[in-house]
C-alpha cells in the first residue's frame, strides 16, 4: 500500500491499478445465502429449469458482484489486513485525510455472473476534486471505478464509488464514524 | 429448447407514475448479521453491538450496503419477474437501518424507453425508509421484455447497452 499525494493524482487518473483475480470461484452456496438473507424468491436463483430457459443456466444476482472480491477474514501467510477498495485508502493516506465517507455507489451490469466463474477486478481513479468544505469537514471528493471481468475477458460489471475524504477540526481518530449512517458503504 | 416460462411484465404494460408494491420488513439482529456474512462483510459494526456503539457511536449494529443492494434487487425483480434484467443501480446512503426498525421499500416508475438496440427499459426511483426517515435512496434501471418472445437476458455485446 502506498499513499497517493496531490502531485501523483494527475498521472493516476484513468490508470488501471490493483488488478486482482478472485480468490475463489463464484459459488452457488453464497447465491442461496444472499437470496435467503433478503428472502429473494426469484426462480432464476432457485429453479434450474427456469434458469436454463431464461438465462441459459444458473446465474448469481447481479448486485452480488462485489461479494466475489471481499477478502477472506484470514488467509495463510497474510500479514496485513486486506482492503477491498485500496485506492480509497491510498488517497486517505496520501492526502492526509483521516476520515472518509461514501456518498454514492453506482453499479452497471453487463454479462451475467455464473457459478464457477473466476472474476478479475481492477480499480481506476476517475477524478479527485479540489479542496472542499462540507458540514463534515475540509477535504476532497473522489470517484473510483471498479471493473469486473470474467475468465473469458467479458465485462460483467462496473461499480463507481464517490467518496469524500476529510479532516475534522481537532480530530485525530481515523476509525471512528462521523455519523451513524455514512460509513456503511464498502471500503471505508 | 422449449420455453415454459414467459415474461410476467412486459415493457408496454408499464407507464411513468406506476408504483411498485410496497415491501415492509421488520429488521432484527439476525437480518443484519445474516446480510453482512452473506456479503462476506466481516467488519464488526455489522455484527458486534459493543463495537458499533462504543467505536462507531451508533445505536446498534446496522445493515451494510451490499446487503441493501440485494434488498433493492429483490424489490425490483419481485415486480418484474425473472425476465427483468437489471441494467444499473445508484445508491445514496442517508442513514442507518438498525435492529428493531421496520424498513419500507417504495418505488415509482419515473421513465421508460427503448434503446437503439430495441431493448425496453424502465427507470425506477426507490426509497428505503424507516418511519418518516428516508435511509437510502436508489435509482434503478431494469430491462423488460418488449414482447412475449423477447428476453433481455439473451442480449449480448452491442445488443446490451446498460
Amino acid at each position: 500500500m502506498s499513499g497517493i499525494g496531490v502531485t501523483d493524482i494527475e498521472g493516476l487518473i484513468g490508470v488501471e491499478q490493483y488488478v486482482e483475480v478472485g480468490a475463489f470461484p463464484v459459488e452457488q452456496g453464497y447465491v442461496w445465502t444472499t437470496c435467503s438473507s433478503v428472502e429473494n424468491g426469484n426462480p432464476l436463483f432457485w429453479d434450474d429449469q427456469v434458469a436454463k430457459e431464461v438465462t441459459g443456466g444458473p446465474i448469481a444476482p447481479p448486485s452480488m458482484v462485489s461479494v466475489w472480491f471481499r477478502p477472506h477474514h484470514w488467509a495463510p501467510g497474510r500479514t496485513r489486513v486486506a482492503l477491498p477498495l485500496q485506492i480509497h485508502f491510498d488517497l486517505k493516506e496520501g492526502l492526509g485525510l483521516p476520515e472518509a465517507v461514501m456518498s454514492d455507489n453506482t453499479m452497471i451490469f453487463h454479462e451475467p455472473v455464473r457459478p464457477g466463474d473466476i472474476l478479475r477486478t481492477s480499480q481506476i481513479l476517475r477524478s479527485v476534486s479540489a479542496e472542499k468544505t462540507t458540514r463534515l469537514g475540509n477535504g476532497r471528493f473522489w470517484v473510483i471505478d471498479v471493473e469486473y471481468q470474467n475468465q473469458r475477458g467479458e465485462l460483467v460489471a462496473v461499480e463507481s464509488y464517490t467518496g469524500f475524504g476529510y479532516s475534522r477540526a481537532g480530530s485525530d481518530a481515523a476509525d471512528v464514524a462521523p455519523t451513524a449512517g455514512q460509513k456503511t458503504g464498502a471500503g471505508q | 429448447m422449449t420455453t415454459t416460462t414467459t415474461p410476467t411484465r412486459l415493457h408496454g404494460d408499464v407507464n411513468v407514475g406506476d408504483t411498485l408494491p410496497e415491501l415492509a420488513y421488520p429488521v432484527t439482529a439476525t437480518t443484519v448479521v445474516l446480510g453482512a456474512l452473506a456479503a462476506r462483510d466481516w467488519r464488526p459494526m455489522h455484527h458486534d453491538k459493543d463495537f458499533a456503539v462504543n467505536r462507531n457511536g451508533t445505536q446498534d449494529i446496522f445493515l451494510n450496503t451490499p446487503n441493501q443492494a440485494a434488498w433493492f434487487e429483490r424489490f425490483v425483480t419481485d415486480w418484474t419477474g425473472p425476465y427483468g434484467r437489471l441494467q444499473r443501480m445508484t445508491f445514496r446512503m442517508l442513514g442507518s437501518v438498525f435492529p428493531g426498525d421496520t424498513m419500507v421499500f417504495r418505488g415509482e416508475v419515473i421513465d421508460t424507453g427503448v434503446d437503439p438496440a430495441g431493448c425496453g427499459w424502465v427507470a425506477i426511483d426507490i426509497s428505503l425508509s424507516v418511519g418518516d426517515d428516508a435511509k437510502t435512496t436508489c435509482r434503478a434501471r431494469v430491462a423488460l421484455s418488449v414482447s412475449s418472445q423477447d428476453n433481455p437476458w439473451k442480449r449480448k455485446g452491442d445488443q446490451w447497452q446498460p
